[in-house]
């Protein structure tokens, strides 16, 4: 029988829910690195033991973990698990993620727009999202913050930035959101390995067709009023973008206020709100089998990051937007005050479609019949900054 | 034999107790200390001074014979003390928030 594996990413460690295809009975691993912020673990499709962790720290910065056999051990790429490494000079810089600033592309990477409209250099401050590649378990992806992309190739021992977003010419205008400057999505393309997207907040959407040696910013269609230039080419606070991998192209948008989508990947976007209560939110994804089934939690404001009215709702569109229904079943309906954040929601692949979010309460979420029903599985972990899920055969 | 105490979250990333015991050869300052602890534990580089700067992480702290030496020259000697190895030499984390 197949099994799901969820990875919970949370401000005081990582944990793993496991269960089998039923998705009744979860058994619960962690905390994993223990008082660390976790903000992303995610598992490689190419081999479902290797997981890639991002942990940081406020006083010792950035790590990064990686497990070969699913979560049950863990260590940092290039230091031998378990064990100090024998004297001299370390082989690998799995932490060391420095931006580009050779003569030949450094000049117009240099600085990005601060808060108050003053430029200011770019500086390492952590990593928000871990992508690993779809074909090689050892190349992985990572967005970081202040924004930019940096990828390995070697298991997470080295880094090298592809310098080609943050110089293809609009980095100047990009400027950090309320949660700072971060590169918090990466699509991979299943279909054509040259392509992915990113997005930025706040500075939208971008797209690579060349492997990621040159960009460009995808932003036609969105409106953002709180910007000096609603539609301007960058500077949109896009929280979330999510894509089912059988229609590569095919985009859905949580941005800041507006929910979004793109027939074209992202050359042009539509509102498709429709009739949710509110269309503030952080989290967007698409079921797995139905690629015009959506899910999306609102948000009340950006001045209020909880949920409407003190119900925790999702809500499904099964028309590729407009059309939303309040999924409820389950989930608190009176005194609920949480967040979802962008990266903590996530769906299997086994049919029924399961579906899982986390919250700022440290509630973890599943849907075993794609949003129906809703049971928690954990109710008191640290607050969640990220969920991912593996289906394992 | 230098003497140096590591905070919770570090001794747990370099699978190592509280005191850790570093050969440091020439002088004992805060710059050779340090190559030695990130010589020894490389899984600390980068969580005690910053990957490329090698400055000292700002919310981190050095002290020594109960001194403050977190804003001495990387390379002035540490106290006798601490070369001697009859006091430590201790990182710190800065006291901050949950």
């Amino acid at each position: 029988m197949s099994k799901v594996r969820v990875l919970v990413g949370t401000r005081k460690g990582a944990f793993v829910l496991t269960a089998d295809g039923k998705r009744e009975k979860w058994e619960v691993s962690g905390p994993h690195f223990a008082g660390w912020e976790m903000y992303h673990v995610k598992g490689s499709p190419a081999d479902p033991n290797r997981l890639y962790a991002s942990q940081s720290s406020g006083w010792f910065g950035q790590i990064i973990q990686r497990s070969d056999d699913g979560g049950k051990t863990w260590h940092q790429p290039g230091t031998p698990p378990g064990e100090p490494p024998a004297p001299g000079p370390p082989k690998a810089a799995s932490n060391k993620f420095v931006y580009d600033a050779s003569d030949e592309t450094g000049k117009p990477l240099t600085t990005h727009q601060w808060y108050d409209g003053t430029q200011h250099p770019w500086e390492f401050k952590r990593v928000w999202h871990m992508e690993p590649s779809l074909t090689d378990p050892d190349t992985v992806y990572a967005g970081v913050e202040d924004a930019a992309i940096f990828r390995s190739t070697d298991g997470g021992e080295n880094w090298k930035e592809l310098s080609g977003l943050r110089g293809h010419g609009t980095g100047p205008k990009w400027q950090p959101g309320a949660g700072g400057m971060c590169l918090h999505t990466i699509i991979l393309d299943p279909s054509n390995p040259q392509r992915m997207w990113i997005a930025i907040s706040a500075a939208g959407a971008f797209r690579t067709d060349d492997g990621g040696k040159s960009w460009k910013p995808i932003n036609r269609g969105l409106y953002s009023k709180y910007i000096p230039n609603p539609t301007a080419e960058v500077g949109h606070c896009v929280h979330h973008v999510a894509m089912n991998p059988s229609r590569p192209g095919v985009l859905f948008m949580q941005k800041h206020w507006d929910v979004m989508r793109s027939d074209d990947a992202g050359d042009s976007w539509q509102k498709i709100s429709g009739n949710l209560p509110t269309d503030f939110g952080f989290v967007i994804d698409v079921h797995a089998h139905e690629p015009e089934t959506i899910y999306v939690v609102p948000i009340k404001s950006d001045a209020e990051h909880f949920v409407l009215d003190g119900k925790l709702r999702v809500f499904r569109s099964r028309t590729g937007g407009n059309e939303w229904e309040a999924l409820t079943n389950g989930l608190p309906q009176r005194d609920c005050y949480v967040n979802v954040l962008r990266d903590a929601m996530a769906v299997d692949s086994l049919d029924k479609c399961g579906i899982y979010f986390g919250t700022s309460g440290g509630q973890v979420y599943a849907s075993a019949d794609a949003g129906d029903s809703w049971v928690p599985i954990v109710r008191d972990l640290p607050g969640v900054l990220s969920v991912e899920v593996q289906t394992l055969p | 034999m230098i003497r140096v105490i590591l905070p919770q979250h570090l001794r747990t990333l370099a699978h190592a107790g509280s005191e850790v015991q570093l050969e440091v050869d020439g002088a004992v300052t805060q710059r050779s200390v340090l190559d030695a602890l990130e010589a020894r534990y490389p899984m600390l580089r980068g969580t005690i001074r910053d990957q490329v700067t090698r400055e000292r992480r700002p919310f981190l702290r050095f002290f020594a014979c109960e001194e403050d030496l977190s804003h001495e020259l990387p390379d002035a000697p540490l106290p006798d003390a601490v070369t001697s190895g009859k006091e430590p030499f201790l990182i710190i984390g800065a006291i901050a928030g949950g």
